[in-house]
C-alpha cells in the first residue's frame, strides 16, 4: 500500500481535491477513475478507502441499477432533474 | 370503478395465459378494500397509478420511468434500484417506486411463515407487488419510497434474519439449483457452496468495487437447470471424473418396456402416444459423441469420449447414474447481448474439487485471480466475457495460472501466428553465439 493510501486523512483529502477539480465537468465517477489518484495501489485497497468515505458521508453512491458510480455527497445532478437548473 | 381507464392493458388479459394485469387489478382492489386494516406507508392507490402509467406508456409508445438515483441503505452500495416516474402529477402514487432486491435463500427454500412475514412487510411499507423471483434470482420487492428503505432494511435484517441482494457494480446475489437437497443428479452441494460464496464475498456483494456487474450461478449437474452457462460471468457446473455407473439389469428393464421403468422417469407420459421405448433411437442414436453401444443385452459406454451431456442418464435414470468422483467445471464469461452479442461461458477449469472442509480453497483461488485481473484491466462497464474477448483466453489462463489443455479448445485456430513469451521457450531469448558458430558460418 502506498503512503498516501495508508494515511486515511491524506487519502480522503486527495479524493475530495480530485473530485472538486473535476466538479465543473463531471460529478459522478466510476470506481476505476479513483485508481488514477492512487496509481501505485491495488484496486481492492482503493475500493476500501472510497467505500469508507461513503460510510463517513463524504461521498455518495449513484446507481443506475446496473452500474454504480461515486460522487461528492449532494453534488451534481440528483434524481429530480435531468440536467436542467 | 378503476381510477384510470386501461383499455390497452385490458386487452392483455384476453389471452390464454395468466396475466400480470389481472394480478395488479386484484392487488389494487385488495388495497382499496384494506380488509386487514393495514396502515399503508405507500399511497393506497399506488397500484392503480402503476396501471395508469403503464397504460400511458403503451399509448405514447415510450417509457415514463426514470431509473437510477441516489437511493440505498446505509453502508450498502447495492440492493436498491431507484425508480421515479416523470408524470408525478397524474400518477402521484408512483412518483417514487423503488425496487428492493432481497437475497433469496439457497435453493429458494422458504417456510410459509417467512413468506407471510415478507408479504406483510411489503403490504405495509411497499406496494405489495413482488416478483418471485427476478432474473438475478433475488426476491424482488417492487415499489416503495426512499423514506421506507431504511425501515424495511431494519425489519429484514433484525426480524427476519434476511439480507439485501446485489445490484449495480457489485457481485450479484449468487444463485443455484436445488442441488443435492432434492436431486440425485447433483454432483456437489450447490446450496452449501452458494451459501459459502454469499457469506465469503459479502464485501463484494454490498460495496461496489467492480467495473460492472458480476454473477455467479451454480448448477449441480450438466443439465444446467439454472442455465448458469448462459447467464453468469462464472458458472459452476457439477460434473464427474470417473465412469457413468450402469445397472445392466435396469437397462434391460427399460429395453423390455417394463412399466416400472418408464423412459425419462415418466416425464412425458400421457402427453401423446410415444410408442414403445426404443433404446437405439432414443438413447444410443442421440448420444452426441456416439460413445455408447448395446450388445448381447449389455450397455457399453466409452467414458473417455463422453461429454457429460446427461441425455442417457435423463432417459434411463434407474439404470444410469453420475460417477462417484464428483466436482464441478468452471466456465467464464457468459453474458446478455448488450455488447458483441450474447455469449456462452467458456470452459476454464474442466474439473475442480468442491471441498467444504478447506473452505473451497481451489474455487476461491480461481475466483480471486479472475477478479484481480478484471478489476485491474476491465474497462468501465466491461463484463468479464468482453475482457476475455479483448485480451484473449490465453491471458485468462495466464492470470489464473492454469495450463492450456485440450478441453479449452473450442475450434481449430484460425490465426497462423504464434507469439511465444521468453519463459515459454527453453533457454529463453539468450543464446550461446559460440555454440551457434560451431554450426553456422558468418
Amino acid at each position: 500500500m502506498s503512503d498516501l493510501l495508508d494515511n486515511k486523512e491524506a487519502a480522503q483529502e486527495a479524493v475530495v481535491e480530485w473530485l472538486n477539480k473535476k466538479a465543473k465537468t463531471k460529478s459522478k465517477f466510476y470506481i476505476k477513475d479513483f485508481y488514477k489518484i492512487f496509481p501505485d495501489d491495488k484496486p481492492r485497497m482503493i475500493k476500501k478507502v472510497v467505500n469508507k468515505m461513503v460510510e463517513d458521508g463524504i461521498l455518495e453512491f449513484w446507481s443506475s441499477g446496473s452500474t454504480t458510480m461515486y460522487g461528492l455527497k449532494g453534488g451534481g445532478i440528483q434524481h429530480s432533474s435531468e440536467g436542467e437548473n | 370503478m378503476a381510477k384510470h381507464e386501461t383499455p390497452l392493458l385490458d386487452q392483455l388479459e384476453s389471452g390464454p395465459w395468466p396475466s400480470f394485469v389481472s394480478d395488479l387489478k386484484f392487488q389494487a382492489e385488495k388495497r382499496a378494500k384494506n380488509e386487514e386494516g393495514i396502515e399503508f406507508q405507500m399511497p393506497v392507490d399506488v397500484v392503480e397509478d402503476l396501471l395508469g402509467i403503464l397504460e400511458l406508456s403503451f399509448k405514447h409508445g415510450r417509457t415514463h420511468w426514470k431509473h437510477g438515483g441516489i437511493v440505498g441503505v446505509f453502508g450498502y452500495g447495492g440492493g436498491v434500484i431507484g425508480r421515479y416516474c416523470d408524470q408525478p402529477k397524474n400518477f402521484p402514487g408512483v412518483e417514487a417506486f423503488h425496487t428492493m432486491r432481497v437475497n433469496q435463500p439457497a435453493g429458494k427454500y422458504y417456510k410459509t411463515d417467512y413468506l407471510k412475514q415478507l408479504c406483510d412487510l411489503w403490504d405495509f411499507r411497499g406496494s405489495g407487488i413482488t416478483n418471485m423471483h427476478g432474473s438475478t434470482g433475488d426476491i424482488i420487492l417492487l415499489g416503495t419510497t426512499t423514506k421506507q428503505l431504511e425501515e424495511i432494511f431494519w425489519t429484514l435484517t433484525h426480524d427476519m434474519n434476511q439480507d439485501l441482494g446485489g445490484s449495480g457494480s457489485n457481485l450479484r446475489t449468487p444463485s443455484d439449483c436445488l442441488g443435492q437437497s432434492r436431486c440425485e443428479y447433483a454432483c456437489y452441494d450447490t446450496n452449501a457452496l452458494v451459501y459459502f460464496l454469499t457469506n465469503e464475498y459479502q464485501d463484494e456483494l454490498h460495496r461496489p468495487a467492480f467495473p460492472y456487474k458480476f454473477k455467479f450461478k451454480l448448477d449441480g449437474c450438466p443439465n444446467c437447470c439454472v442455465a448458469s452457462i448462459a447467464r453468469s460471468d462464472m458458472s459452476f457446473i457439477g460434473t464427474w471424473k470417473d465412469d457413468i455407473r450402469i445397472d445392466q439389469d435396469a437397462v434391460n428393464k427399460y429395453v423390455e418396456n417394463d412399466p416400472a421403468y418408464p423412459a425419462n422417469a415418466g416425464a412425458y407420459k400421457g402427453s401423446k402416444d410415444w410408442g414403445p421405448f426404443d433404446l437405439e433411437k432414443e438413447v444410443l442414436g442421440l448420444c452426441p459423441t456416439k460413445c455408447m453401444k448395446f450388445q448381447n443385452k449389455k450397455l457399453f459406454i466409452d467414458n473417455a469420449n463422453c461429454t457429460r451431456c446427461m441425455h442417457c442418464i435423463n432417459v434411463m435414470p434407474r439404470a444410469l447414474k453420475i460417477g462417484k468422483e464428483t466436482g464441478c467445471s468452471i466456465l467464464c464469461g457468459a453474458k446478455a447481448p448488450i455488447l458483441d452479442g450474447a455469449q456462452m461461458g467458456s470452459l476454464l477449469v474442466p474439473f475442480i474439487e468442491v471441498n467444504p472442509d478447506n473452505d473451497y480453497e481451489a474455487i476461491t483461488e480461481v475466483i480471486e485471480n479472475i477478479w484481480d485481473w478484471w478489476m485491474e484491466e476491465g474497462k468501465n462497464r466491461e463484463r468479464l466475457g468482453e475482457l476475455i474477448m479483448r485480451q484473449g483466453f490465453q491471458k485468462l489462463l495466464e492470470v489464473t495460472g492454469i495450463d492450456p489443455m485440450p478441453q479449452h479448445v473450442a475450434y481449430p485456430r484460425t490465426n497462423p501466428y504464434i507469439f511465444w513469451k521468453e519463459d515459454e521457450v527453453p533457454g529463453g531469448w539468450e543464446r550461446d553465439v559460440d555454440e551457434y558458430r560451431k554450426h553456422h558460418q558468418r
